[in-house]
């Protein structure tokens, strides 16, 4: 899904940037701001060195200076506009010479081989340790003050982050399956670099370029600005230094030259930023990690509460790019009862883990619950506060995930969160707590409690790490929990003991288990009842028994229909050759 | 541990011998300059020539690094062609200046970056808002301008601190921080945008994981998932930008100094190399090496802290 | 029945992390054949080698040792251009159906892309991207369309429309249904034995999941650790395993069928 998402962004990146109006401002103020450069010439008739000792600090339009004259008695606007040119030339060295030699290495780097990349991992990490500026001045000797030389430098010095990038996204797309099947088919590298690999680098380096220009505007400006280089080219960090010495008498004299200095850097900051909004969407948006109370369901009828969990009529909505809101549950009513199994089976994108994120309080912040309500226990779960839902997630409703990786802090030790947890649930001392850990980690059939107990997530394997995360489900003792195809991502052998795990441990504690899963082996397997849900509802609800053998809903006839017979075994012989078919067919 | 850190510093020194080897061979080219501003203007070349063979500049190049190499390793940095004062003594005593408004300026990002970025991508809304708009006034207006109008409103014009010059930390604390406090703010600006902007990102996409939803559904306080969780995982990659940004401040100190006329590493820097000092020049090279290495490492140690992954590949 | 691929103690090592880094060996000598026309399944659990096998028959990974053979030719260390010949008769169908397919490029840039790099004229290669598209029963237009316009099932029939593409004698077909619905899955199945019938195409067909593997192959391997544990008809190693390891694994895969399960979970629980 998510690289649909993408996809969808990508097409219409130019289009966006032509609507864009900080990418058309900005773009715009850059082309006249080169297009005055240019036309330098045409535009004043005074040279950017032509002295005359009559115009010191003349005022505006004196002695035909229309912006005035400076301390020696130069043309300002001159001088301003032929600072522009230097700039330019500096940022397109700078800019050219790191994007050279960045996309060139990050290219060979990130498709070729481990040894071409690690001699140019070395390298540009050694380019990388020079303080630029620092090196920019004391190579001053060797570069004799020309301010192409120094730019050339400052090209070689900013290459690393061109190269770090396209390396990075070069072995971002190696990886993609879609790669391989180009090599598998036969295309040779150069036109798996061209037609796979570039079009995925191409965006980023055009951001990178905005910046790069920036950047060598800067450090030229402000090497001039210390006097490093010649004296002859105008440049805006010779005038601003000027200005500078200057700044009671003639303010103005600053102000000009930073003033255009400032519009081309920001013109090229606020650039970049616009090309990466078009070229890879908006920036992220926060996410606030608490539960959106803005729904409170009406209260109760007072119907008898014999259930443990009771969803009723549930709704919950999405909001589209175009702002209006798209149901993905709708109308969900479902119940589990005190000490039983149900099973909550669908297709992907049923809505089954959203009903199940709903009950837990954990739905996106951007999820909108439009209808329905949820009571555990009798008690309403919808419209409670972050600190009210926290007091009954943990004690009296619980989680196991999908993912056993993912699901765990990795830098923290298995050890660390499990405590953490059983203290939020019980208050008790962290020695209590660690024992208790302990104990729970050898109750979910962990051979080496203590070990687990110090070992980092990466440590573990994806089966030893599901067992820690019911271990931590389990440790406040709830009465309810919520199991999101809590199998699905461990091997065959390993879903068999953690199923008879959960099984165990349910009969012991005599807790009630939600189970969402798509898989009907599952849930013949551990599920007393069986809710299926499509497209946002419940279309049939039953006991497993009856449900595997009368389904009553075309949809559930349908599922288990397609669900591979266990008993189906390729009887044909081996097709007869290909070269005979093709005979026949002549 | 002690064998990683081994490791890290004998890396450390080989590239500070191969860093000062390629500033070496690039300075050669321009020994001749050297020679004549020595002499000063109108040496005729057989003066020039006299006077190179007189500083030992002739010899064959690899010849004359392996001499400076030894001399270096014995804590001898030569001393100054045009005043004759020993290198060492002269960088020492200007490092603290320039230190002294880099590391505040370090510090001072990472707190204001990690308060901002955090509350940024946690709160969203107004903070957010706030958040974005000081990381991109930050990288739009150019350090150099806002150092000036800084020195301009707070210096000349309201007269909160001093304009230039430097009181050391010894001397007075307070007038210390009060002159380097306009140096550092200006320094800091570009910093705070870049690293904001990392966190904010960082932790957004830690936000999203899996693992968070999980410490929720235990009950586990939100402040606490935030700060010991999200946050350690986010920091890591930010680490690596606060050591790129120090690369940066170390620059940016160089403009700074000469705005506030700071006696720092700088100025030093800059008339070394406009009379073309050598062993100035080879002296602020291998301590500029020396301090990227140790700042490198710190942040190593930093991350690996954070990370248990990065420590087991060691 | 004529030997399509033949796999002779077939050993891979993965270069170990790090500067220093012992490598890995990933299989330990495994081999097996594929005849003309046939379906081998390899089921295999995670880390148990069984992709590697396919890479290794596709040459994107090197082995450390062993020969693969294709229609009796050494094809171990085939170089780039005998690689680039062998596209003709060895394709892929991946398991991940999102990330195999090139997101920017149209379905028929994609189709056609392996077909002009074999020298196909443009006419050509449209004619026989139209053909493809009905085998695989897609609809015509679309070829103009991209592949996020697509569902999971109908992108990897893209996929093995691509590999059928040059109409090869062998399809190494790694995981094509996990990704997919249960109701989509049985779909494909059809589709790829129904191709094999109708081409002759040989498949080596790995997969975790036994269902699927006796839905598909003529013969099945087990492979575990890096080792095949057995090999023989579909029928005996999937219903009367001898090695423990693959009885292990036939009692572990819950059946959608309470009663059989209850019966299937004790004898496990009694292993």
């Amino acid at each position: 899904m998510t690289t649909a998402r993408t996809d969808a962004r990508r097409r219409p990146a130019l289009r966006r940037l032509l609507t864009d109006p900080q990418a058309m401002v900005s773009a715009s103020l850059l082309t006249v701001v080169v297009l005055l450069g240019l036309l330098a010439p045409a535009l004043t008739d005074h040279g950017a060195n032509q002295a005359n000792l009559d115009a010191v600090n003349v005022g505006i339009g004196d002695h035909g200076y229309l912006l005035g004259g400076d301390k020696s008695g130069r043309d300002i606007l001159a001088r301003l506009l032929y600072s522009i040119n230097t700039s330019v030339v500096s940022a397109l060295i700078g800019a050219s010479i790191a994007l050279a030699i960045g996309i060139t290495s990050g290219l060979i780097g990130g498709y070729f081989g481990r040894r071409v990349s690690g001699a140019a991992e070395w390298l540009f990490s050694l380019i990388m340790t020079f303080p630029g500026l620092l090196l920019l001045i004391i190579l001053m000797p060797v570069t004799k003050g020309d301010y192409r030389a120094t730019m050339v430098v400052f090209g070689v010095l900013l290459s690393p982050g061109i190269y770090r990038l396209v390396r990075n996204l070069v072995l971002g797309v190696k990886n993609e399956l879609y790669v391989d099947a180009a090599r598998v088919s036969g295309l040779p590298d150069r036109r798996i670099l061209r037609r796979h690999v570039l079009t995925v680098v191409r965006g980023p380096v055009i951001i990178a370029t905005a910046f790069l220009a920036g950047s060598s505007i800067a450090v030229q400006s402000g090497l001039a600005f210390l006097g490093l280089g010649s004296s002859t080219v105008p440049s805006f960090g010779a005038m601003i230094s000027e200005g500078f010495t200057n700044l009671y008498e003639e303010p103005l004299q600053f102000l000009w030259p930073s003033l255009v200095l400032g519009i081309i850097t920001a013109s090229l900051v606020l650039l970049g930023n616009a090309l990466r909004d078009a070229l890879e969407g908006g920036r992220p948006q926060p996410v606030r990690i608490v539960t959106t109370t803005g729904y409170r369901p009406p209260a109760a009828e007072g119907d008898a509460v014999t259930k443990l969990l009771t969803v009723n009529d549930l709704a919950i909505a999405y909001p589209t790019p175009t702002g209006e809101l798209k149901e993905v549950v709708s109308g969900v009513t479902l119940s589990v009862a005190a000490g039983e199994t149900l099973g909550l089976v669908g297709e992907s994108g049923s809505g089954k883990t959203q009903t199940a994120f709903a009950a837990l309080g954990v739905l996106p912040a951007e999820a909108v619950v439009i209808r329905g309500s949820i009571r555990l226990d009798g008690r309403e779960l919808l419209g409670l506060s972050e600190r009210e839902l926290r007091a009954v997630r943990g004690t009296s409703i619980a989680y196991v995930p999908q993912e056993p990786m993912s699901n765990l802090d990795p830098s923290c030790t298995v050890g660390a969160q499990l405590v953490e947890g059983v203290r939020a649930a019980m208050p008790m001392s962290r020695g209590e707590a660690r024992k208790r850990v302990l104990a729970l980690l050898a109750r979910c059939g962990i051979p080496d409690p203590e070990r687990t107990f110090r070992s980092y997530p990466h440590q573990i394997s994806g089966g030893m790490a599901q067992r820690v995360l019911i271990a931590g489900a389990v440790a406040g003792r709830p009465l309810l929990l919520i199991a999101d195809e809590p199998t699905t991502a461990l091997d065959v052998t390993v879903q068999a003991e953690v199923l008879d795990l959960l099984r165990d441990l349910q009969k012991d504690l005599n807790m009630a288990v939600l189970l969402v899963t798509h898989n009907f082996g599952v849930v013949a397997d551990i599920c007393g009842r069986v809710a299926v849900m499509r497209e946002g509802t419940v279309v049939e609800t039953g006991t497993t028994e009856e449900l595997f053998a009368v389904p009553k809903h075309p949809y559930t006839r349908g599922l288990l229909n397609s669900v591979l017979d266990e008993t189906t075994l390729r009887t044909d012989p081996p097709a007869a050759s290909a070269d005979a078919l093709e005979t026949e067919k002549r | 541990m002690t064998v990683y850190l081994l490791r890290r510093l004998t890396a450390g020194l080989a590239l500070a011998v191969l860093v000062t080897m390629i500033t070496f061979l690039l300075l050669s080219t321009s020994f001749d300059d050297v020679a004549g501003s020595v002499l000063g203007n109108g040496a005729a070349p057989h003066q020039i020539a006299a006077q190179k063979a007189q500083m030992g500049l002739d010899r064959p190049v690899a010849v004359q690094y392996a001499d400076w190499l030894a001399h270096a390793v014995r804590g001898d940095l030569g001393a100054s062609y045009f005043t004759s004062e020993p290198v060492r003594s002269a960088i020492t005593a200007r490092l603290g200046v320039t230190l002294s408004i880099v590391v505040v300026a370090l510090l001072a990002t990472s707190v204001i970056s990690v308060a901002l970025g955090v509350a940024a991508a946690a709160r969203g809304g107004a903070v957010d808002r706030f958040a974005q708009g000081a990381a991109m006034i930050g990288y739009v207006v150019p350090s150099l301008l806002v150092a000036i109008a800084l020195v301009y409103v707070f210096a000349i014009k309201m007269h909160v601190f001093p304009a230039t010059g430097y009181t050391d930390f010894s001397e007075s604390p307070s007038r210390w921080a009060g002159s380097i406090a306009i140096p550092v703010v200006a320094l800091m600006m570009g910093g705070v945008a870049g690293l904001t902007s990392q966190i904010r990102g960082a932790m957004i996409g830690e936000l999203r994981k899996d693992y968070v939803r999980t410490l929720r559904t235990r009950g586990i306080p939100t402040h606490s998932i935030v700060l010991r969780h999200a946050l350690r995982n986010a920091a890591g990659p930010a680490l690596t930008v606060l050591s790129l940004e120090f690369l940066q401040m170390l620059g940016g100190a160089l403009i700074i100094e000469q705005i506030f006329a700071l006696p720092g590493f700088g100025q030093y820097a800059f008339n070394a190399s406009l009379q073309g000092d050598v062993p100035i020049i080879m002296g602020i090279s291998l301590f500029g090496v020396l301090l990227v290495v140790a700042v490198n490492l710190v942040v190593d140690l930093l991350g690996g802290w954070l990370n248990p992954k990065a420590r087991m590949v060691r | 029945m004529s030997t399509v691929l033949e796999v002779g103690d077939l050993r891979v090592a993965y270069p170990g992390r790090g500067f220093r880094g012992r490598p890995h060996e990933v299989l330990h000598g495994v081999s097996l054949t594929v005849g003309q026309g046939e379906t081998l399944g390899v089921v295999g659990e995670s880390g148990s080698g069984k992709t590697t096998i396919g890479r290794s028959v596709l040459g994107l990974v090197a082995p450390s040792g062993g020969t693969v053979r294709f229609q009796g030719h050494d094809i171990t260390r085939a170089g780039r251009k005998e690689r680039r010949a062998l596209a003709r008769d060895i394709q892929v169908v991946f398991q991940d159906p999102y990330s195999s397919l090139n997101p920017g490029l149209t379905i028929g840039d994609i189709l056609s892309e392996p077909l002009i790099v074999q020298g196909t004229a443009a006419g050509e290669a449209r004619h026989r991207v139209a053909e493809l598209l009905d085998q695989v029963g897609l609809p015509k237009n679309a070829s103009q369309r991209l592949p996020r316009e697509f569902s999971g099932g109908q992108r990897q029939r893209v996929a093995i429309a691509r590999a059928l593409a040059p109409a090869p004698r062998l399809i190494v077909c790694d995981e094509p249904v996990s990704a997919l619905d249960l109701t989509t899955q049985a779909r494909v199945l059809d589709l790829l034995v129904d191709i094999q019938r109708r081409t002759g195409v040989a498949y080596l067909f790995i997969s975790h999941d036994l269902t699927v593997i006796r839905h598909v192959s003529h013969r099945v391997s087990v492979i575990h650790q890096g080792n095949i544990v057995e090999t023989g008809p579909a029928g005996e190693v999937t219903t009367t395993p001898e090695h423990p390891y693959t009885q292990r694994l036939l009692l572990a895969a819950p059946v959608p069928d309470p009663t059989e399960q209850r019966r299937r979970r004790e004898a496990r629980q009694r292993l």
